[in-house]
């Protein structure tokens, strides 16, 4: 398997606070990786660093084996990376098929208007949002606004797909619908890293796991082996209730 | 031309204008064509405005700065230079372009209220600078050479022309931004306006689409302000850069419905119509701009969609007819 991505002793600081602290690993393709710790860990921290939102104070990123540290977002989406946001951000003012074409046509491909509304005729029957073409973003629901989100990434056609938190605040019936909505975009190739506080789900849908604590990264391995690390069980889950839980569900 | 339903976003405003350059020659009426005239530069100033306010979100209270500077650069080239009025448009629109575009590298970056503030700067300055610049006679402005009206067929011949080159550039920005709306670009010029960040995260180089959308609303904006100079006789400072024009621009603007490509054009309309109600009347001819201003805040607080924004918000149907 060739590597997608390499994140190499990456470091960011934002003043005296240390958020993310010589974090190294590396994706290969076609992949899910889960990405867990508790809040503030600096999850949507590396996130940032990997699209460009922020430049790293130290460390290397190479995508596609292309140092691409300190590029501009923009610069990143073309290269082929789509991500969705914690908090949504749609385009509100815009239609629903608007908003993906949006997508379509400025992501790696570069579509023109036409075959970009084709796509995403296409990515919206693939996330369940056809019937709600001609909507304003602005009034779909939570759930639909995460739908939308990663519509949006999916018609860029991206090589990987970073998701931040696409599960919380759904319902447990829409959070089966939308983990099999991942498994569907990793079996097209689409590499993934998402970030979950969802235990069940993202142990059940992952490849493999990274957990990051106060901006280090404590473990590393399968769900399995995360599930059993007792640091990670101490250090990230603390609650040992909420351990044995975690340990029944992956049985 | 089975399609034409599709094309009614442009071809409504087409019409629009068409009759309004038509309307004094069936009519016979100089007044007539003074007031077409009035309207015409109203709808190109604030079509061309909408690119940058309603596309891309981004508020200037000094666009007049490029009807202005255009407006003195082809006015010097053909008063001074003795080039034809067709070369002294070209080089007005080339130049407020041109001004568009290093501005835009330098205050596109601001946004929201910064932005506003630094255009409001941005005019005043380049008023204080043309007042001071001999070349451009300093604080008593430059006063055309009446000759160059001969080169045109006398004064009345030329001020004719100068009324349908006006609905000329009236047309080009009302096609201009509705090529724009409809094209990929102004696509991510929405995106822009909407979110910037996630636009940009999405692939839009915002940076640079800011820059083409703010030239692409200043040239025409140059090319207006050496004709209504050309047909005034004079330009001085304080008529080239006068901050109350570009907030009556918003107001356009905001009345008809930003972002849209027929708002502006009823907004022009509307608020020439106001205006030519309120300097006529006895109780409102001093307090004009202030009932202007009572306008925009009322718009602002009750339908900032603007009249054809607040139709295809209650009328679904009409976004695909009405963009």
């Amino acid at each position: 398997m060739t590597t997608l991505l390499q994140i190499q002793g990456v470091t960011k600081r934002f003043g005296g606070l240390q958020a993310l602290t010589d974090v190294t690993f590396n994706l290969s393709e076609g992949q899910i990786m889960g990405l867990i710790g508790p809040n503030g860990a600096g999850k949507t921290t590396l996130f940032n660093c990997i699209n460009g939102v922020y430049t790293p104070e130290e460390g290397k990123i190479l995508f596609q084996g292309e140092n691409v540290t300190g590029s501009k977002t923009y610069n990143m989406a073309r290269r082929g990376l789509a991500r969705t946001h914690q908090i949504v951000q749609p385009l509100n003012e815009l239609t629903v098929q608007e908003n993906i074409m949006a997508g379509a046509c400025f992501g790696r491909e570069n579509h023109n208007l036409h075959n970009a509304a084709e796509i995403a005729n296409e990515v919206m029957d693939f996330v369940g949002l056809d019937t709600r073409t001609d909507q304003l973003a602005a009034s779909l629901n939570v759930a639909q606004k995460k739908r939308l989100e990663m519509a949006r990434a999916l018609a860029a056609r991206p090589y990987l797909l970073l998701l931040d938190e696409v599960l919380a605040g759904l319902n447990p019936s829409e959070i089966g619908e939308m983990v099999e909505t991942v498994k569907k975009i990793r079996d097209r190739g689409i590499t993934i890293i998402m970030i979950e506080h969802v235990m069940k789900a993202v142990m059940n849908v992952s490849d493999h796991m990274l957990v990051l604590d106060y901006g280090q990264q404590i473990a590393e391995g399968t769900p399995t082996e995360i599930a059993n690390n007792p640091q990670v069980i101490e250090a990230y889950l603390g609650d040992p209730e909420l351990a044995k839980k975690l340990m029944g569900d992956d049985e | 031309m089975k399609n034409w339903r599709n094309h009614l976003g442009l071809i409504i405003p087409i019409l629009v204008v068409v009759g309004l350059a038509v309307w004094p020659a069936l009519t016979d009426s100089i007044s007539a064509r003074e007031q077409a005239f009035t309207i015409l530069k109203a709808v190109a100033l604030a079509s061309s405005l909408n690119i940058l306010l309603g596309y891309t979100g981004y508020v200037s209270f000094g666009h007049i700065v490029f009807y202005g500077f255009g407006g003195y650069i082809g006015l010097y080239f053909l008063n001074e230079q003795g080039w034809s009025i067709w070369a002294s448009l070209l080089i007005a629109g080339i130049s407020a372009g041109l001004l568009a575009f290093l501005l835009g590298k330098a205050i596109l970056r601001l946004r929201g209220g910064y932005f506003a503030l630094a255009t409001i700067g941005i005019n005043e300055a380049m008023k204080a600078l043309i007042n001071n610049l001999d070349i451009f006679g300093g604080a008593v402005g430059m006063t055309l050479n009446f000759k160059v009206y001969k080169t045109y067929g006398g004064a009345a011949e030329a001020l004719s022309m100068a009324f349908y080159i006006m609905a000329g550039l009236a047309l080009a920005s009302i096609i201009v931004s509705y090529l724009v709306r409809v094209s990929k670009f102004g696509l991510g010029l929405l995106a822009i306006r909407e979110n910037e960040d996630a636009a940009e995260v999405m692939g839009i180089v915002a940076p640079d689409a800011k820059t083409w959308a703010y030239v692409l609303s200043a040239i025409i904006p140059g090319m207006v302000g050496m004709l209504f100079f050309f047909k005034n006789g004079n330009v001085e400072p304080h008529v080239a850069f006068p901050l109350h024009a570009s907030i009556e621009l918003l107001v356009m603007v905001m009345l008809g419905g930003q972002g849209t490509v027929l708002g502006p054009i009823l907004g022009a309309f509307a608020y020439q119509g106001m205006r030519g109600y309120l300097v006529t009347s006895d109780i409102f001819k001093d307090i004009q701009l202030s009932v202007s201003g009572a306008v925009l805040l009322l718009i602002i607080l009750f339908i900032p969609a603007g009249a054809v924004g607040w139709l295809r918000n209650r009328f679904a149907p009409l976004r695909r007819v009405l963009p």
